[in-house]
């Protein structure tokens, strides 16, 4: 330890700490730095902006090289791999007497997927689940003065709007559903119950009856031509949202802006979101708990500071200031009083589905398994292939992918 | 006497040789024969994510992978790719390379040496840097391509939106970026053809056509037979133009082989696999190359 003489400046003693962000967010996070530094004078924060297409094969090689960061920001779905590599430190011992950070705080659905093995890994530092954007005067017109709560509901409601289109001549698709987007489908699959993944998430369990379900009703969504069933056919979703081409669609929170600005300006006040529906009587449907969680690297010298930017970012005052930075919703329930987000009437449908979520199943193959998946849901969006048919092999590939799991989990390598 | 001596001169002058060669060969021997022989290695085994956090779970497979990679469907659609850039773009690359040389190597052309430059210029500019910028060329709504289209009526092209025009506008942006150098070594091999043989096909009355087919293109062969198996070995390693503008998309029709390799090798850490995937390219490579020799020789 280095003891300053008198005229040495306390920032030669700083202590430089690494900060990954991805995308918009490493971006943007910058702005709330200043204030980390100037309420922790002996520590530097450097930030390095990663662009989310290229952050996973960034953060494997990091790790392979052994030049991670201190302090990352991790999509959810990630966490299981980088632990699986031992590559995150535990968190529970650094924040134990945090007073800024209350585990009980987070949205529970939300703070699970940091949980692995009954160690926590990351702190959430904003959420992102799928709700439903709807034209509220286009279902009005259906005769719906409210959003469908079930989906059986929702197929009547598509029905009615379908066949009112078709009598006064005009196109009309009442739910987008992308067929590049897995989310949807995975949703609609947890809300039909049973396990996704069978045998300790060794094998695929998309072919059991529960998922079938789910693809079921996407095949009738698409052959009914409720959705449109190529992505060529929305070339610019605000367009058709405004036009009345698209009445329903599903995504996430920040639409919210983008809706805000990008909608035509006479249907401006005229959508609204809503909870999913639910497959079942219990509404809303469970949706599912995405975002990005902030991690320490094992490898990391400094972990005591990192821990510290870490609570610092994802204390209430910092989740509601990176809110009105980036539109990221604060994984924080207290966070939600404040009249940023009380105020604004399109996010409570957001904080009735952050109470409804589902944890995906942890195994660090998943990635590559939903990028699958959408080839399948583009195989029933385009009838090229029977529900049957797309769910048996969906479910061969997921085993083949799963094959080495299967290995070390049949010969106690891994748990 | 003599014999011995020159016979230790001879040794001299090859240890001598050795001694020189040492350096690039020892490189040559960290840098690209050991990675090759590990990646071989490699190819055979299961390595990949959990391999990456204990090295002790790697399995030996034989040729599981290699049996994989053709049973993959998007293997073939990037094989398939692969060959459309190759095919399509290789011989566009070289005749556009032939003829801007034969442009700027013209008698009557002026300013040849600005005009040599401004044609090599995208070869010295960063691959990736172009990229970018043809991106925005190429941007449906705001790009200047589409713009400069709409003055002769024609409607907006989403250039690497759409599955059928991506790929072209690839290999526009690939020729654009490459010809320069190949019309540089063209440049050179024209002016190893003596003016003589022009000028007496003009006293026999052959017109500039039949001077090009029959003195320049076959005066041309060893810097054709150069400049299009370079050409077309580089054209199969198609990588930087998807990865920065299209990432393999849309709907996986500019996925390359490269391409596929490094998304298996990197982005998931499938690296046995993506070392497999490396040996069928390389395979591919070679296959090609000799054919295209054998054809030269039968031509000849």
């Amino acid at each position: 330890m280095l003891f300053a003489s008198g005229c040495q400046s306390v920032r030669e003693q700083r202590t430089t700490i690494s900060f990954w962000g991805m995308g918009t967010e490493g971006e943007r996070v910058k702005v709330l730095i200043p204030e980390f530094e100037r309420t922790h004078p002996n520590i530097h924060v450097v930030v390095q902006q990663i662009p989310w297409t290229a952050a996973h094969e960034k953060l494997l090689t990091a790790y392979a090289g052994e030049s991670t960061p201190d302090v990352c920001q991790l999509g959810n779905t990630w966490l299981p791999e980088f632990t699986m590599l031992k590559a995150l430190e535990p968190l529970e011992p650094f924040l134990r007497q945090s007073s800024l950070v209350t585990l009980n705080d987070f949205f529970d659905g939300v703070l699970k997927t940091n949980i692995i093995d009954s160690t926590l890994y990351g702190i959430p530092w904003y959420v992102d689940t799928r709700v439903l954007f709807y034209r509220r005067d286009l279902l009005q017109a259906a005769g719906w003065s409210q959003p469908p709560k079930t989906w059986a509901e929702m197929m009547r409601l598509c029905a009615s709007m379908k066949e009112q289109a078709k009598a006064r001549g005009i196109k009309c698709y009442p739910l987008f559903l992308p067929t590049n987007e897995w989310v949807p489908a995975i949703a609609l699959g947890m809300q039909a119950g049973g396990e996704l993944l069978r045998q300790n998430k060794t094998l695929g369990n998309f072919s059991g009856p529960n998922f079938r379900k789910a693809f079921t009703l996407m095949a009738d969504i698409y052959r009914n031509d409720y959705s449109p069933s190529g992505m060529q056919l929305i070339i610019n979703l605000y367009n058709s949202f405004s036009d009345g081409l698209v009445a329903m669609y599903i995504t996430g929170p920040w639409n919210i802006g983008e809706f805000s600005q990008r909608i035509a300006p006479d249907v401006r006040d005229k959508w609204m979101t809503a909870p999913l529906p639910s497959m079942d009587s219990t509404w809303p449907g469970a949706s599912l708990p995405l975002g990005t969680s902030l991690v320490i690297f094992r490898q990391s010298r400094h972990k005591k500071e990192a821990a510290q930017l870490i609570e610092f970012l994802a204390s209430r005052e910092q989740s509601l200031a990176f809110y009105k930075i980036t539109g990221n919703l604060p994984p924080r329930k207290s966070a939600w009083t404040d009249t940023s987000l009380a105020n604004n009437r399109y996010i409570q449908a957001f904080y009735q589905q952050l109470q409804r979520l589902t944890p995906l199943p942890q195994v660090p193959e998943w990635e590559q398994i939903v990028i699958k998946l959408q080839l399948y849901v583009e195989h029933i969006a385009t009838n090229t292939m029977t529900v049957d048919e797309a769910l048996r092999r969906f479910d061969s590939d997921t085993d083949r992918m799963l094959e080495k799991r299967r290995w070390l989990v049949e010969t106690g390598k891994i748990r | 006497m003599s014999t011995e001596k020159s016979y230790r001169r001879i040794v001299d002058r090859t240890a001598a040789a050795w001694l020189f060669l040492s350096p690039s060969l020892a490189a040559i021997a960290v840098f690209f024969v050991v990675p090759v022989l590990s990646a071989l290695v490699m190819s055979f085994t299961d390595f990949d994510i959990y391999a990456l956090g204990d090295l002790s779970v790697v399995r030996f497979i034989g040729f599981e992978n290699y049996r994989r990679i053709f049973e993959l469907p998007i293997f073939w659609s990037a094989l398939r790719n692969t060959f459309y850039f190759v095919l399509v773009g290789g011989p566009l690359s070289v005749a556009v390379s032939l003829g801007t040389a034969l442009m700027v190597n013209a008698k009557l052309t002026r300013f040849k040496p600005l005009f040599r430059t401004i044609f090599f210029l995208p070869v010295v500019t960063s691959l990736v840097a172009v990229a970018v910028v043809w991106r925005y060329l190429y941007h449906p709504a705001h790009g200047i391509l589409n713009y400069l289209l709409s003055f002769a009526g024609i409607a907006p092209i989403d250039w690497l939106g759409n599955p059928a025009i991506a790929m072209p506008a690839i290999i526009v942006l690939a020729v654009w970026k490459g010809f320069g150098y190949n019309m540089l070594i063209f440049i050179a091999g024209l002016q190893n053809i003596p003016d003589e043989l022009y000028e007496a096909a003009h006293m026999d009355g052959a017109n500039a056509w039949r001077q090009f087919v029959d003195i320049t293109l076959p005066m041309l062969t060893p810097t054709s037979v150069f400049v299009v198996m370079i050409t077309i070995i580089g054209y199969f390693q198609l990588f930087a133009e998807p990865y920065v503008m299209t990432q393999g998309g849309p709907l996986n029709s500019t996925m390359s082989i490269v391409l596929l390799m490094y998304e298996q090798g990197f982005r998931w850490w499938n690296m046995g696999f993506a070392a497999a995937i490396a040996f069928v390219l390389f395979v591919v490579i070679l296959i090609f190359t000799l054919l295209q020799m054998a054809l030269q020789r039968r031509m000849q």
